[in-house]
């Protein structure tokens, strides 16, 4: 597993395609950044999460995009599932790596919070709990993108599905004024990727939400292996 | 070291591999021969435990494929048709990876070297795999499946994408490999077959058709009796004198191959060597014979025989 790991961060950055993550992750973490609190004034990082929340829909799926694809297309998958390594270790493997790569990008901004302390003393619970809920959600995101990807072998079919999976589950909370039925509108609401950041930016720590986030992501990886399982039986 | 029993794949309706049973021994080089489309590529990747079978059991110096995965995978190295290739690694790093994964346990620069060494990439080492020629990545794939000396190597047509040179190089590489670990190949280049293994599986439509040494398969199918033989002198007068000798079934004209010398089919009854008399007979009547040869089925021949049989069926 850990040699899938390593090989995969190091292939994000062989390929473009870690650098264009990274690069417009942070120009445009940091264009909100200077907008919503430096322009205003305003010591509040939970705004920059805020706006970042439906760009991070678009960055996602360049991700993920050629996780499992590219492996079908050049048969490398092959190689991986003839050799002593297990379907969960190339998995989980993948998927670690992906999520390194958003954290890697998630730690350079916390260059953020530093400068707004210079200039005010902005509550640490709120930009802590910011943080954890975003790393969490995006995690979460991440095993979607790693799931959808075990589903084609092009990256562009895999990059676009994944984006209209994303966008699906953050307009779940918009439906909701629609809906008449109590339960309805509470299932959904409890389903709602979205509701649930909004704890953590509050600076509340549950073990809820982060039991929730990391069910989600289990649940998806869990549906790439046997994907992939199916994939060889039939 | 490698048995087979009762392995079926079916692939939706069309089956892929019907009921194959065959044994590989220690140190044996097997020859998987077939058409396009036979079976061959399906069997090894059963056997590597890429895919599945539906029914039938491969076991590898006695582990299951499908009950201990882990440790035949260890065992094989494994070159598919495709080679597994991370076009955006230079050699050295895919080998580092393959290392890795494969986890070897001898000296990783030594053992890594020693084997780029054996197929002769270590120039490229430094080199983008996607930038290399296709002859050059084959022989990655090939190093590939060297790595951590398994003491099975199954290879899918090894040779495909090679210049003769480096044909006949690998070819010896093999050869040389034999002595130690057991081989599987697939080829539909007969020559290869013939030149490298001890024993051929003929397969065609998922099935066995054929299972021996490339020599008994020949010595099976020839007839020994069949000679070919150019004669200098008149058609009529060496036909007449051949069929004039004891123990002549057949004689056939083949045309004027050099000038006022002719090739002659000559069959004569399976147990009388004709070759003596008919020289004797033949230069008393002042026609000389200018080649003698018997009439040898190559594997081809028997390869085309056996596989369109099949067909007419």
């Amino acid at each position: 597993m850990l040699a899938i790991f390593k090989r995969e961060l190091k292939a994000y950055f062989y390929s473009p395609i870690g650098y264009i993550f990274v690069g417009f992750f942070l120009l445009l973490s940091g264009y909100f950044f200077a907008t919503d609190n430096l322009m205003h004034g305003i010591a509040d990082i939970k705004m920059v999460f805020g706006s970042l929340n439906i760009i991070f829909l678009f960055l996602v799926p360049i991700l993920t995009m050629r996780l499992l694809s590219e492996e079908m297309k050049n048969k490398t998958d092959q190689l991986l599932l003839t050799s002593p390594v297990s379907l969960i270790g190339i998995v989980v493997g993948k998927y670690l790596a992906a999520v390194a790569v958003f954290l890697i990008s998630l730690i350079i901004t916390g260059a953020y919070p530093i400068i707004l302390y210079l200039f005010s003393s902005p509550a640490l619970g709120e930009i802590l709990g910011g943080y954890l809920g975003f790393f969490l959600m995006g995690a979460a995101f991440i095993a979607v993108g790693l799931f959808v990807s075990s589903l084609t072998e092009n990256q562009v079919i895999s990059a676009v599905a994944t984006f209209g999976v994303l966008l699906l589950l953050w307009l779940m909370d918009m439906i909701v004024p629609f809906i008449q039925n109590r339960h309805i509108v509470s299932a959904v609401q409890w389903l709602s990727i979205l509701q649930r950041f909004q704890d953590f930016t509050l600076g509340v720590l549950s073990l809820e939400p982060i039991v929730y986030y990391i069910s989600f992501a289990v649940a998806f990886i869990f549906l790439t292996i046997r994907v992939l399982e199916k994939k060889r039986w039939s | 070291m490698i048995e087979i029993s009762g392995l079926t794949k079916w692939y939706g309706d069309n089956v892929g591999v019907d009921n194959i049973d065959f044994t590989v021994q220690k140190g044996e080089i097997l020859g998987f021969l077939g058409p396009n489309g036979a079976g061959k590529s399906t069997t090894m990747n059963i056997i590597t435990g890429y895919i599945p079978s539906n029914a039938g059991s491969v076991k590898v110096s006695g582990y299951d494929i499908l009950k201990e995965p882990a440790e035949v995978k260890k065992r094989i190295g494994y070159l598919p048709e495709h080679p597994p290739l991370y076009m955006d690694m230079t050699v050295r790093e895919y080998l580092n990876f393959i290392y890795e994964i494969k986890k070897v346990t001898f000296n990783r620069k030594s053992h890594i070297d020693e084997v780029m060494d054996l197929v002769k990439i270590g120039d490229m080492q430094k080199r983008l795999i996607k930038n290399l020629s296709k002859g050059y990545k084959q022989r990655v794939g090939l190093a590939q499946a060297l790595l951590g000396n398994p003491e099975v190597l199954i290879l899918d047509e090894p040779t495909v994408g090679l210049d003769p040179k480096q044909i006949i190089e690998i070819r010896n590489v093999i050869k040389a490999l034999g002595k130690e670990h057991t081989i599987i190949l697939s080829s539909h280049i007969l020559p290869e077959i013939n030149a490298i293994c001890e024993r051929v599986i003929i397969i065609n439509k998922g099935k066995i058709v054929a299972s021996d040494t490339p020599q008994n398969l020949s010595k099976k199918l020839t007839n020994d009796s069949k000679l070919i033989v150019r004669i200098a002198g008149p058609e009529a007068q060496v036909i007449k004198s051949l069929k004039a000798l004891n123990g002549i079934k057949y004689v056939e004209a083949q045309g004027e191959k050099e000038p006022f010398s002719m090739d002659y089919i000559v069959e004569a009854q399976p147990s009388i060597d004709i070759r003596k008399p008919m020289f004797n007979e033949l230069s008393k009547q002042g026609h000389p014979i200018l080649m003698l040869k018997s009439l040898d089925l190559t594997l081809e021949d028997i390869f085309l025989q056996l596989t369109t049989e099949e067909e007419g069926m």
